[in-house]
């Protein structure tokens, strides 16, 4: 290392730089193996899981991403893809399936109903997975085309090749449930819950 | 109009209600306490033999005055005829009515659906659990008139709520295995499983 700073090209230079170098090498190499061959696990429950179908199928074949591999089993798996609305009822479900995906994970949730609720603002439908697990990308649409989830999955991809391996924040941290028992403060929920569009239209409950 | 209602109102009396035709389906109300004998004999007497129950639901109307009621769909496969009997319930009293599994083994996850929905109890329901939402569901029952759109609890209390429920939770292990429910099969059916290679089977002998 001695010898190499003193050399000619980087003589001047902070030993940091070399440092920095180095980094940059190791993130690249990295993030372009993990962008490029994200495994995901598909969590289908409605109309968005036909769309994600066709993704995968040959037309519009999302291997081409690397996504060749699908996981049916949430420990050998990157990407959580919620397709589909959320009933109450699989919100601990898709918790622990969360849960059970090994680091490093991220979550894309298909579709307005994933995202918000969608048309389902009632009794039975989480408005937004976000308020279960953290969400990497939202994928608008209602369901969106293959051409969405793709570009969705582009955007992870840049997402991932943005992160670093050396930041020293927890950036990758296991986020369990507090002792309430919720991923948010319960006023970030209800704030992300309140209805809109056609939806306030309704007579309020709470 | 379907004959079934002239001859039950000739075995039963005071008990049958009114009868009315609707969509080319005939309509009976039955009297609460006299339900289980009535469904019995439809089943059961030559020349009605409504051997399928085809659904159990029930109906609450935005009329407050009018009872909730609950519906039976018949239908006799032989015959090829349909009759529909209903039982009111009034709205603010006591919501229990019998249960018809001892007549049509299917009727056990349609009544508990109508419990979970409606909060009607089915006396006599071997298993009266919730069925769509979770067992330790606290809100009260989804379709009533006064059940509000959102649900009663804040949307975090709700997700609070949801989260703490096992996902396990659903399922019996009876409810799973076939092996138990082995003894209730039909003679046929045990015959066809006993020679298939379905693994292992209790002795029944």
């Amino acid at each position: 290392m001695k010898r190499v700073l003193e050399t000619k090209h980087v003589s001047g230079q902070s030993p940091n730089y070399l440092l920095a170098k180095f980094q940059d090498l190791v993130d690249w190499a990295v993030n372009a193996s993990r962008a490029n061959s994200l495994w995901p696990m598909p969590f289908g429950t409605a109309c968005c899981a036909i769309e994600f179908m066709a993704t995968a199928a040959s037309r519009y074949d999302f291997a081409r991403f690397g996504m060749e591999r699908q996981a049916f089993s949430p420990r050998q798996a990157d990407v959580l893809i919620c397709a589909g609305r959320l009933p109450f009822k699989l919100a601990s479900v898709i918790r622990r399936i969360y849960d059970q995906m090994p680091q490093p994970k991220w979550v894309i949730s298909m579709g307005a109903c994933a995202s918000t609720g969608g048309i389902f603002d009632n009794y039975a439908m989480v408005q937004g997975i976000d308020t279960i697990v953290p969400v990497d990308v939202y994928v608008p649409g209602c369901p969106p085309r293959p051409e969405g989830l793709l570009y969705g999955v582009l955007l992870l991809h840049k997402k991932i090749k943005g992160e670093s391996l050396f930041d020293h924040v927890p950036r990758r941290e296991e986020q369990p449930l507090d002792d309430r028992g919720l991923r948010l403060p319960p006023e970030q929920i209800d704030e992300i819950s309140e209805p809109f569009g056609n939806s306030v239209h309704q007579f309020r409950s709470a | 109009m379907n004959p079934s209602v002239d001859a039950l109102r000739a075995t039963f009396g005071n008990a049958i209600g009114r009868a009315l035709e609707s969509c080319g389906d005939t309509i009976v109300y039955v009297g609460r306490d006299a339900l289980l004998d009535v469904m019995a004999w439809l089943r059961d007497t030559p020349g009605h033999t409504y051997d399928y129950l085809v659904d159990v639901t029930a109906v609450e109307y935005r009329d407050r005055e009018r009872p909730l009621e609950v519906v039976y769909g018949l239908r006799s496969l032989s015959r090829r005829a349909d009759l529909r009997v209903k039982v009111e319930l009034d709205s603010q009293g006591d919501l229990t009515v019998d249960s018809v599994v001892p007549l049509w083994r299917g009727a056990d996850w349609l009544e508990r659906e109508v419990y979970d929905m409606f909060g009607i109890t089915f006396r006599g329901h071997p298993d009266l659990r919730r069925i769509l939402m979770w067992e330790t569901y606290a809100e009260g029952y989804p379709l009533r008139k006064d059940f509000p759109l959102r649900g009663r609890f804040s949307r975090a209390e709700q997700v609070r709520q949801a989260l703490a429920a096992s996902p396990e939770a659903h399922y019996s292990m009876e409810e799973l295995s076939i092996a138990d429910a082995y003894e209730e099969l039909p003679a046929d059916m045990k015959e066809r499983l006993r020679r298939g290679t379905r693994g292992e089977l209790p002795d029944s002998e």
